[in-house]
């Protein structure tokens, strides 16, 4: 599906929100947690599409919220207002909005993306939803206006510059008795150790993972996890989102 | 009119392209893109005797035009294939092929054993050039005896068409290829993904899990172009040309360079409509150049 950039808001040094417009059409249902394969204009080294969660997505526009890691990125970063993208969406499965009572949705850099769009879903199902978003620096927080407009937010920046200073993990928040459900996105690192806490906690827990992919349609089978019931699957089909008791860690 | 029907031994395509094994799963994933009717064939994913896992990840690198991928034939196998994918399948109107590997020669021999109570299967494509796995795959395809003892095992095995696919990591492609066409094969395809390798330099460390993996794109066109050329000029079985066709004027070039009919991989993760443009590329070009029929394309490269 062809989309054309409205806008292209420059967030820090190295993130950009891509506003999208289907250039024909309606945008299809989205889920939040679900994420889109955009291939990469102009670019002489890349050679693949880039998967990229949906920040935000209603009938007639798209956000993309992109850190420049590589060159593939980077192109993306820079796609001007107006130019035209190509994008395969909806892909993979989506958080569980189905939750009941109070739900923490941990995000760490980028990764805080998805979140916001699943916060806002909960949020107006009735849940009690507080973000917990980490970063290294204030600068790297995005979109706390809009976070702060959808729930409670709790922030934690590894320098201090705001909010609780250390790591998601040490945040005093994740200590409240009322969570019942934590859905995560975020480094690795991050993640494992949210798993590691819900686990010990007993809390209901899901994670977006991002493992490399190819095609995002289940047919290239490269984005394989290894899974307790299954063994490898493909992230983007059967993901990116899974409960951590799947997972072999 | 133009007549974009080809054959490959006794099995007719209704037009030259066909999507690769191992970069189109089973069809159905891409059912939502294209009109899967409008294919000359697919090819499914590697299957197996049994199960398998395939290698761990990471799996895949992207490189300079292409990518390095080391999945490792992870499949269900033929039983699951038999029971769970084929009947889902098997009516779909185009040609469904399925590419069989093993571990063995048995392991092959089984594998054709069990597909050939399947009607639908209209040709097996024997892959003896896998160059992610440790045992059997490449390794049946890099000499003339392994080649041909796989071959003729399956021969006796399978009465409907076999292509053989080939590995481009040998000295000489040609010899390959007549040690197929001598053992009973129908038809040749190539090639297969070139072995490679990718170290992240930071990390100083491998790209893939299994340090080497396979490299496909069309950054191995040019060497995939002049394999095919070299082959169809030393066997008379037909050949299926393969490796970094990115759009149907690539597809054009492999015909030119003597192939009966191609194989679409690594581009269908870029363009999910990628082969259905491609036949109406072929259509329009034969059209522009009043050909008739796809046969006339065939090694039509004037030189």
């Amino acid at each position: 599906m062809d989309f054309i950039v409205k806008a292209n808001l420059k967030r820090g040094d190295n993130y950009s929100l891509l506003k999208l417009a289907p250039v024909k059409g309606n945008m299809p249902q989205v889920k939040p947690g679900q994420f889109v394969q955009v291939e990469v204009p102009n670019s002489k080294s890349t050679y693949l599409r880039r998967p990229i969660s949906i920040n935000y997505a209603d009938s007639h526009e798209l956000w993309l919220l992109v850190r420049r890691a590589g060159a593939g990125t980077a192109s993306l970063c820079n796609a001007p207002e107006s130019s035209v993208l190509s994008v395969v969406l909806p892909l993979g499965n989506g958080f569980t909005t189905d939750v009941k009572g109070t739900a923490l949705l941990i995000g760490g850099g980028v990764g805080t993306a998805p979140l916001l769009m699943l916060g806002s879903r909960l949020a107006a199902h009735g849940v009690d939803v507080h973000f917990l978003l980490g970063a290294r620096s204030m600068g790297d927080l995005l979109q706390l206006d809009l976070f702060r407009q959808t729930a409670e937010v709790h922030v934690a920046t590894e320098d201090g510059s705001l909010g609780h200073k250390g790591l998601v993990t040490t945040h005093p928040v994740l200590r409240n008795e009322n969570i019942t459900h934590i859905a995560c996105c975020g480094p690795m690192p991050m993640m494992k150790a949210v798993a590691a806490i819900a686990r010990e906690r007993g809390i209901n827990c899901e994670v977006s993972l991002e493992n490399m992919m190819a095609c995002g349609l289940g047919a290239c089978l490269c984005c394989v996890e290894d899974t307790k019931d299954e063994g490898n699957v493909c992230v983007c089909t059967e993901g990116p989102v899974f409960n951590i008791n799947r997972l072999k860690w | 009119m133009v007549d974009l029907s080809v054959k490959i031994g006794s099995l007719t395509l209704k037009n030259p392209v066909m999507t690769a094994s191992g970069t189109f799963g089973y069809g159905e994933e891409f059912a939502d893109f294209i009109d899967l009717s409008r294919l000359g064939g697919i090819i499914v994913k590697g299957t197996t005797l049994n199960p398998r896992q395939g290698n761990p990840y990471p799996r895949m690198a992207e490189t300079p035009s292409g990518m390095l991928n080391a999945v490792g034939l992870q499949n269900k196998g033929v039983e699951y294939f038999a029971s769970n994918i084929y009947p889902r399948i098997k009516d779909l109107d185009t040609r469904v092929i399925v590419n069989v590997s093993g571990a063995s020669i048995d392991d092959y021999v089984g594998v054709c054993e069990r597909l050939q109570g399947l009607d639908k299967v209209a040709a097996i494509e024997v892959n003896i050039s896998c160059p992610n796995v440790k045992q059997g795959g490449m390794s049946f395809g890099t000499t003339c005896d392994g080649c041909e003892s796989v071959v003729s095992a399956v021969r006796k095995a399978w009465d409907r068409t076999m292509i053989v696919k080939l590995t481009p990591n040998v000295t000489d492609i040609t010899e390959i290829a007549r040690a197929a066409e001598a053992a009973g094969a129908d038809a040749v395809s190539l090639t297969n993904t070139f072995l490679g390798m990718a170290i992240d330099v930071e990390r100083q460390r491998p790209c893939l899990s299994t340090i080497t993996g396979g490299l496909s794109g069309a950054c191995i066109r040019p060497i995939a172009v002049r394999m095919v050329w070299q082959v169809a000029n030393a066997v008379k079985v037909p050949v299926v040309g393969l490796g970094g066709i990115m759009n149907g004027r690539d597809a054009v070039e492999f015909m030119l360079a003597g192939a009966t009919a191609v194989q679409i991989g690594t581009a269908n993760f870029i363009d999910p409509q990628v082969t259905v443009k491609a036949v109406e590329y072929i259509e329009d070009y034969m059209k522009r150049h009043g050909i008739t029929s796809c046969a006339e394309l065939t090694g039509a490269m004037k030189v």
